[in-house]
């Protein structure tokens, strides 16, 4: 299997303050990386670095074929990224937003016309075309903006806590929106705070205090700690944290 | 690829009613009521009268005072300490004390002065309607009596008047060109540092960030869009000028338009600048508020920049506005064409390079 992302001993220090410690780890094409952490564990800062939005201090990272402290922009052109806050322009109607960024990535005019027929058919969204989109719901809002993450067909697409704020129904339905991008061969890289999404993914990493202390298959994290659920994993692990959430 | 970032900055300006409102009524409104407010002229200045002499000379002065347009005639006063009240309670600007033998040692050919106390709180207000009134009380005297010199001195050159190019002194003339220039500064300045800055609150600048957009194509997609409706509010300055207050350039109106096409980008530039290092809102509202202040106050729209002390004069060299205020006032009143503006030129045309420059060098994608 073909490996998307790869990362040697990655540090980020702000100042005297080492947010994420010597960390590697690697993910391959398809994989569905679950990547979870407390609140100040480092997740984001991990994501961000791999995005080509914030410098490493040291190690290294490859994604998408490219280094992320000399490719950044070349990086930028293979992957989607959905942010932790939602990010598409509200006062753009819902097929304004898809072509808006279908065009900076540069998927060709007449393409970009029929796939949003398909993507809003696929979502049944085709009664929302002309909404703008600070008209939708939450839950509508964040599969929206996944689906214009995916739309020029990265290699990778960075999700952080794309579930954040919507209901378990939605939140179903939205993990079905990656699990069929990962059946394309897009490498989804997620972090969530919710364990029963944890138990989705193909392999999970928790990190504490900015550094990896686990990952494997959730299944496989379960045995190590002879834990009934990722809950309990993650219950393990996070009680060994010092440093204080923010 | 850059041509569906610009469709989507057109679309967002265009869907902001607020900021549509502003292109449309601001240049209207500047330019009905700024010229007004902008006014150098003292008039009305109030006078508030002690005739101690009550005689027939005296009253003709008080009658002469109060139909000149300059004067209004607050009230006659008794004594000194009642004029005085009139002035601290803020009814009268100026107290003329007429002397109790005035009509007598006039016809003696031994004129006493009369007495001007000017409240000079505001003190140019104050000085400049005192000398009115000294021109009007002369004006009073020499009818009177041809032979007597005027008090003022024992002897006047009489300065023959010959103003150039502003031939009726009018002071709109002089402001109208410069308001324009403040029009411009406020909407092609302040609306796209508040644009970047917006993005940056909502996020999406985050979502921008992370695509292959190249900084210069992101900076430039801010640029355009006020750059064509500076161009836009210009012209409708340009119209209402001539409209309301009859005002047109009396050179050609192309070179106003060049000059104003650099200076929009010079100010944008400066905008999108601040917006790089503001987070907020608030922040970028003050920080463009700080450097306008001081921008419009050294850029001789105001007052004379040589009549400031030379240290600031160096810190005017540096205000873009200065530059385009001095090309438009020149191109409207003297009908300068572009050879007699080459240095105004070359310092916006810097200006516009360098804050542009520093603007795309300042958007950062990374951190």
């Amino acid at each position: 299997m073909e490996t998307v992302i790869k990362v040697e001993n990655l540090i980020k220090r702000f100042g005297n303050f080492t947010a994420v410690d010597n960390i590697s780890f690697e993910v391959k094409k398809g994989e569905i990386f679950g990547f979870l952490g407390a609140n100040g564990a480092g997740k984001t800062t991990v994501m961000r670095m791999l995005c080509g939005l914030s410098k490493p201090s040291s190690g290294k990272a490859i994604v998408a074929g490219f280094d992320v402290d000399k490719d950044a922009e070349e990086i930028k052109k293979r992957i989607g990224y959905m942010s932790q806050k939602f990010s598409l322009y509200e006062d753009l109607k819902v097929w304004e937003n898809i072509k808006l960024f279908a065009g900076i990535y540069g998927v060709k005019k007449t393409d970009i016309k029929a796939k949003t027929d398909e993507l809003l058919r696929e979502l049944g969204f085709e009664s929302e075309r002309e909404t703008y989109v600070k008209a939708l719901p939450l839950g509508w809002k964040q599969k929206l903006a996944f689906s214009v993450a995916i739309f020029h067909e990265p290699k990778v697409v960075f999700l952080d806590e794309p579930t954040g704020g919507v209901d378990p129904a939605t939140r179903r339905t939205f993990w079905e929106l990656i699990y069929k991008a990962a059946e394309k061969g897009i490498t989804c890289f997620v972090t969530t705070h919710y364990m029963d999404e944890a138990e989705y993914c193909d392999r999970v990493s928790i990190m504490v205090d900015g550094r990896i202390d686990a990952l494997d298959t959730p299944k496989r994290l379960k045995e190590i700690y002879s834990a009934k659920n990722m809950d309990e994993v993650f219950q393990h692990l996070a009680k060994k944290a010092e440093r204080q959430a923010d | 690829m850059f041509r569906y970032l610009l469709e989507k900055e057109f679309k967002l300006i265009f869907r902001n009613k607020i900021f549509v409102a502003i292109i449309f009524v601001f240049p209207i409104m500047a330019l009905i009521l700024m010229p007004f407010a902008a006014n150098f002229e003292i008039k009305h200045t109030r006078v508030t009268v002690i005739d101690n002499d009550h005689s027939s000379y005296s009253s003709q002065l008080i009658n002469r005072i109060s139909s000149n347009k300059y004067f209004q005639l607050s009230s006659i006063s008794t004594n000194y300490s009642s004029a005085k009240d009139e002035i601290e309670k803020n009814d009268a600007d100026v107290i003329l004390t007429i002397d109790k033998d005035f009509e007598k040692n006039f016809i003696n050919g031994k004129p006493t002065l009369p007495i001007i106390s000017a409240n000079a709180v505001n003190g140019m207000k104050g000085s400049i309607g005192a000398a009115y009134l000294m021109n009007c009380i002369n004006e009073f005297l020499s009818d009177k009596k041809p032979s007597i010199a005027p008090i003022q001195s024992t002897y006047q050159l009489k300065v023959a008047e010959n103003y150039l190019y502003n031939k009726t002194l009018n002071y709109k003339l002089f402001m109208v060109p410069a308001l324009m220039v403040m029009l411009l500064t406020i909407i092609c300045g302040f609306l796209p540092a508040l644009n970047i800055v917006g993005e940056k609150e909502n996020g999406t600048i985050e979502q921008i960030n992370v695509t292959p957009i190249s900084r210069f194509y992101f900076i430039l997609s801010k640029l355009i869009p006020y750059w064509i409706i500076g161009t836009f509010v210009i012209s409708i300055g340009f119209l209402v000028a001539w409209v309301l207050y009859g005002i047109t350039p009396s050179g050609n109106i192309l070179v106003c338009y060049l000059f104003s096409f650099v200076f929009i980008l010079t100010v944008s530039g400066l905008g999108l600048i601040l917006s790089n290092y503001a987070h907020t809102y608030h922040q970028a509202m003050f920080m463009m508020f700080f450097f306008l202040i001081i921008l419009i106050l050294m850029s001789g729209l105001f007052t004379p920049i040589r009549s400031m002390p030379e240290w600031t004069q160096w810190i005017a060299k540096v205000s873009p506005l200065r530059y385009y205020i001095e090309a438009m006032r020149a191109v409207y009143i003297k009908g300068s064409g572009v050879s007699n503006l080459i240095p105004q030129l070359t310092y916006l045309t810097s200006f516009a390079i360098i804050f542009n420059l520093i603007a795309v060098w300042s958007y950062r994608k990374k951190n």
